[in-house]
């Protein structure tokens, strides 16, 4: 498979370039790659660029970076670009991701691309410096998945608990093997923003690539954008983006309904995308679960996050509370946030409530909207562009027993931080838990 | 001329360690801290690190403090090299680090009902075979590898066959090209090079059909 974008970032690259350099290969076409920086970096301030960063095995890792884009001459938006920022949110922002393309980056979140109607699938380090080196990926053809979201959301309810629902409906390796396309009166609706957060948690479902069709929506979205083409080709590409819509006879390998009408607020009690309930219903009960293995796995996940069955999860008590990721950091995010949180203050008992932008631009965005002000005054910090607290490479973590909602898409062991503990929510049901200080409805908040 | 990637497999014997947890991610595998060399190597003293031991692990961190409830540490699996698992293994994250760790660990070979699509891909490119067997043969193989005189199997991949010590005897799938790739360790980037002309031509037609593609 020819690869038509391939995006870079520090964590996943060096071994790829060192691997290129060892065997005296040179990139096979430049300008296909773009690179940024946003795994292992800080999020605080920025104003002495790399030399700024404490830790010392993470800024050899950004140098990394910084010395093999330039060596290969390859488009790089470092820390202190304004551009810089997570690479799924950076692709869009930027008009590199198109539809049709054949887009990979060492990062499972890769999925994310798929809303523009691109194929588009995370890698591991080898097949990165395999991409470099040729433009190509040996593949096996996956199989196709349909998943109709059906209905309309409620108030309160958006992308991040339709694609919660849906993981919790098919399992985390439910689409193992496949790529799906969402379909359906629900996905027609959400916005591209919201597309990307859908589209984003695929792998969560276990699929590779998650794709949704071209529409009117889409390519408003992409028009003018840096990297989008201008003028003639634009319209070329318009016209050819617009066939590659799936035919009405299609035959899909599998197909599923999922409809969202009268869908509640979802939120993930233990610690696998897949343990996730209502906001308004009780924590589960190993023996809510028929199948032994399950109810095994339950038990398991229950003692780690140190809940008991029963439990109101509108009533858990939170210690930080992180709004960001590649799922969730994009100004429609910010906005809905900001919605609740203005004229409130986060709860007392919190430790910690962070709002990481996804980008450089989010966050200029934010700030002429006066968004940070809002979060600012209500006691959330308002940080600099990158993964952080969703993988928590950085210094933005739990520590052993805390608690977070988070709007990131892996509630792992660990994920968070050592012995941490992961609520998975929408950027508004984070906003409604920092202020309550416990997991919350948005819906009594609205 | 083909260079070899790394070790090639062909037939391996080796003492099985059983980890009954399903759904096992590449975040328990490898945690995040891990990610930030810039290398290739040293990642086996770090396989499973927030299971393996009590405290909380970093790069070039020594004096742990062992988990002795964790099955890697159990005295009878010292010597493994074959990890038996549960389904979905090695879901989650793309990191290759992950395969890195089990392969530097000493593992070449994992026994498990199912995989995760992006771990089973790095797995071949670095000459780790995952093995995908019925569960209910895994459920046997696990009675077996938790006695208390450890359970040895023999994987032969050119027959696709597997043995264990207690009689246990099956065959497995494994698309072609993975097998082969295995057991011969060639470079993918030098066969996929051999392809030169046709990625060209190819190229040349896209750009032609797709200018908007191509910025250069």
């Amino acid at each position: 498979m020819y690869i038509d974008r391939h995006l870079l970032h520090e964590v996943t690259s060096p071994q790829a370039f060192e691997g290129l350099k060892l065997a005296h290969r040179q990139p096979w076409r430049r300008t296909s790659n773009l690179a940024t920086v946003d795994h292992a970096i800080p999020t605080t301030d920025r104003s002495n660029g790399v030399s700024g960063i404490q830790d010392a095995i993470a800024k050899e890792q950004v140098i990394t970076l910084d010395q093999n884009c330039r060596e290969f001459q390859i488009e790089y938006f470092d820390l202190l670009d304004a551009r810089q920022g997570i690479v799924h949110v950076v692709g869009p922002e930027q008009g590199a991701t198109l539809p049709g393309m054949t887009i990979v980056c060492g990062d499972s979140h890769t999925s994310t691309h798929g809303a523009f109607g691109a194929l588009a699938h995370g890698i591991g380090t080898s097949e990165v410096e395999h991409v470099l080196a040729t433009q190509c990926l040996v593949q096996q053809k996956s199989k196709n998945f349909e998943i109709e979201i059906s209905g309309e959301l409620g108030p309160g309810v958006y992308a991040k608990d339709l694609i919660l629902a849906l993981i919790r409906l098919i399992g985390t390796a439910g689409a193992t093997g496949h790529t799906i396309e969402y379909t359906g009166r629900a996905i027609e609706d959400l916005s591209i923003e919201g597309r990307m957060t859908v589209c984003n948690m695929s792998i969560e479902g276990g699929a590779r690539a998650g794709l949704i069709g071209i529409d009117d929506k889409l390519v408003e979205y992409l028009e003018a954008r840096p990297f989008a083409p201008k003028g003639a080709l634009w319209n070329q590409a318009v016209d050819y983006w617009f066939t590659l819509n799936t035919d009405d006879a299609a035959i899909y390998d599998q197909r599923r309904v999922l409809d969202v009408s009268g869908l509640s607020p979802q939120v993930s009690w233990g610690t696998n995308p897949e343990m996730v309930v209502d906001i308004d219903a009780t924590i589960p009960a190993p023996t809510d679960f028929s199948d032994a293995n399950n109810a095994e796995v339950a038990e398991r996940s229950l003692s780690y996050m140190g809940l008991t069955p029963g439990m109101a999860v509108n009533e858990i008590q939170l210690d930080k509370v992180f709004i960001g990721s590649c799922t969730n950091s994009r100004i429609e995010d910010l906005r809905e946030a900001s919605k609740v949180v203005k004229g409130r203050k986060v709860a007392s008992r919190l430790k910690g409530a962070y709002i990481v932008p996804g980008s450089g631009l989010v966050k200029r965005q934010a700030e002429q909207e006066g968004l940070d002000e809002v979060f600012k005054n209500a006691g959330f910090e308002w940080r600099e562009p990158g993964c952080s607290m969703c993988l928590a490479m950085n210094d933005d973590r739990l520590y052993p027993g805390e608690r977070c909602a988070s709007t990131s898409n892996r509630n792992f062991e660990g994920r968070q931080g050592h012995q941490g503990r992961t609520h998975l929510v929408s950027p508004a049901t984070a906003a409604a838990s920092a202020i309550r200080g416990t997991l919350a409805d948005v819906r009594e908040m609205l | 001329m083909v260079s070899t990637a790394f070790p090639v497999f062909t037939r391996h014997t080796g003492i099985v360690v059983p980890l009954d947890r399903a759904n096992v991610d590449t975040d328990q595998i490898i945690p995040k801290q891990f990610l930030k060399s810039i290398k290739k190597t040293g990642f086996g003293e770090n396989l499973f690190d927030s299971w393996r031991y009590q405290d909380e692990g970093n790069i070039g961190k020594t004096d742990r403090i062992i988990n002795p409830e964790f099955v890697l540490n159990d005295p009878r699996y010292q010597e493994a090299s074959i990890l038996l698992a549960r389904r979905n293994f090695g879901c989650g994250s793309s990191r290759e680090h992950a395969v890195w760790a089990i392969l530097q660990y000493g593992i070449r070979c994992v026994l498990a009902p199912s995989y995760a699509d992006i771990f089973y891909n790095n797995s071949f490119n670095n000459g780790l075979l995952p093995i995908e067997l019925e569960e209910a043969l895994i459920d046997r193989l696990f009675r077996e590898a938790i006695q208390p005189s450890p359970m040895t199997v023999e994987v032969d991949l050119a027959q696709q066959t597997i043995s264990s010590s207690g009689g246990i005897a099956a065959t497995f799938d494994i698309d072609a090209t993975r097998k082969h790739r295995l057991m011969t360790g060639m470079d993918n980037i030098a066969l996929t090079l051999e392809h030169q002309t046709l990625i060209e031509e190819f190229e040349l037609t896209h750009r032609q059909r797709m200018p908007w593609l191509f910025s250069d």
